[in-house]
């Protein structure tokens, strides 16, 4: 598990300038998304955060073992893990919070649409009604 | 057009809901009828309509909570002063409809009524399996604790309520299993309700919304429901009761 975790990172931090490129590819891939309307705005947020701290990472040269050290942490790759589990559970409790919101939303939607019919429909019936009662009273007359 | 307004959730109910909605014109004739139709498929809502009741179409199946919210807010944009939930199975029986109504209006306190099977005489048909009798004893316990009332049929969805149980759960309505988060709605806005004795028969057609092995997650959704709604915000409906005598003037 450490050597190939290890064997990532140094895939990943060891080696700057494909980090830097793997970063700058997600921060552009994002930006592609959002300007083809696929993504909204608000919700690529946490995404290009994302971009934006590998970025800074591994152009910053010894910032991930500075700050690893810092908090205590002797092995710098874990930091890295930590950091990006962090955003993933940051982002997964978005999601969940945007479909609780969505699906309240949409219960709503459902609500009024069934109103709304059962209301058309008994205007509808009210219409013919009265049509079928008007040439009777011509005939009347 | 009527003040009261029966709401019968129904969801393929096809062999049941013609009885049901004829047995409520005989015995509740000055209620009108609504049923919603949460997404049936096997032509509920064409018999309920030919059958003389209003129908509400649910575009898809919205679960039981949101089915009946929606007949909640029909009560309350169409004016209703009373509403009463029979489910379209058969198993609440329309006679006791006018024991719901008389015990509201001789207790103009209340604002809900609830038929429970478990307050008459002797164990009726009583169609529930032990897992689920379980889940209803230690609801019934944990709600009796709460709102400081014996509470003993928490699953019942028999219950009638007046305009200000309306307005509450139009607004307002848990989503998933609603009946026993009602009642701790009902208790956290300050509204009353009383339990009396009905007669439950077994269901004549279709299958329980509950099966014996959903009944776990059912309890512990509902006692994490209940457990949050005690740590909500005060509501904004409190109860007032000079206000409410002018609403009685006022009709």
């Amino acid at each position: 598990m450490i050597p190939a975790a290890t064997a990532v990172f140094s895939a990943l931090v060891g080696q700057r300038v494909q980090v830097i490129a793997v970063a700058i590819l997600i921060c552009a891939a994002i930006f592609e998304l959002i300007r083809r309307k696929h993504l909204m705005e608000r919700y690529a947020i946490l995404w290009l955060t994302l971009g934006a701290t590998l970025l800074v990472l591994a152009a910053w040269k010894g910032l991930l073992t500075t700050l690893s050290r810092a908090a205590g942490i002797y092995y710098p790759p874990a930091a890295f893990f930590a950091v990006a589990l962090l955003f993933v559970l940051a982002l997964l409790l978005h999601f969940s919070i945007v479909l609780s919101r969505l699906s309240d939303q949409n219960k709503i939607l459902a609500q009024r649409v069934a109103l709304l019919r059962q209301r058309l429909e008994e205007k509808e019936l009210e219409e013919i009604e009265k049509r079928e009662a008007q040439p009777a009273v011509q005939n009347r007359e | 057009m009527n003040q009261n307004l029966v709401i019968v959730p129904a969801l393929n109910e096809a062999e049941a809901i013609g009885r049901t909605i004829a047995s409520i014109q005989r015995w509740a004739p000055n209620f009108d009828i609504l049923v919603i139709d949460d997404g049936s498929t096997d032509g509920t809502g064409e018999l309920a309509a030919a059958a003389g009741a209003k129908v509400l179409r649910m575009p898809y199946n919205l679960g039981i909570g949101g089915a009946m919210q929606a007949g909640y807010i029909y009560a309350k944009e169409n004016g209703y002063e009373i509403a009463v939930q029979v489910d379209g199975d058969g198993q609440h029986d329309p006679r006791q409809i006018k024991d719901l109504l008389d015990c509201l209006e001789a207790n103009p306190e209340l604002n809900m009524v609830t038929g429970s099977r478990f307050l008459g005489p002797g164990d009726d048909g009583d169609r529930s399996s032990t897992a689920r009798r379980m889940g209803i004893r230690i609801f019934a316990r944990v709600l009796s604790t709460i709102t400081r009332q014996k509470v003993t049929d928490p699953t019942s969805g028999f219950r009638l309520t007046d305009r200000r149980g309306i307005e509450l759960f139009a607004n307002d309505y848990p989503i998933d299993y609603p009946e026993v988060e009602a009642i701790v709605l009902m208790h956290t806005h300050r509204l009353r309700s009383r339990e009396i004795p009905a007669v439950m028969a077994p269901r004549l057609t279709g299958e329980s919304a509950i099966s014996a092995p959903q009944s776990v997650y059912y309890m512990i959704k509902v006692l994490l429901a209940v457990f949050v709604a005690l740590f909500r915000a005060r509501p904004v409906r409190e109860a007032a009761p000079t206000s409410s005598a002018t609403v009685e003037q006022a009709r």
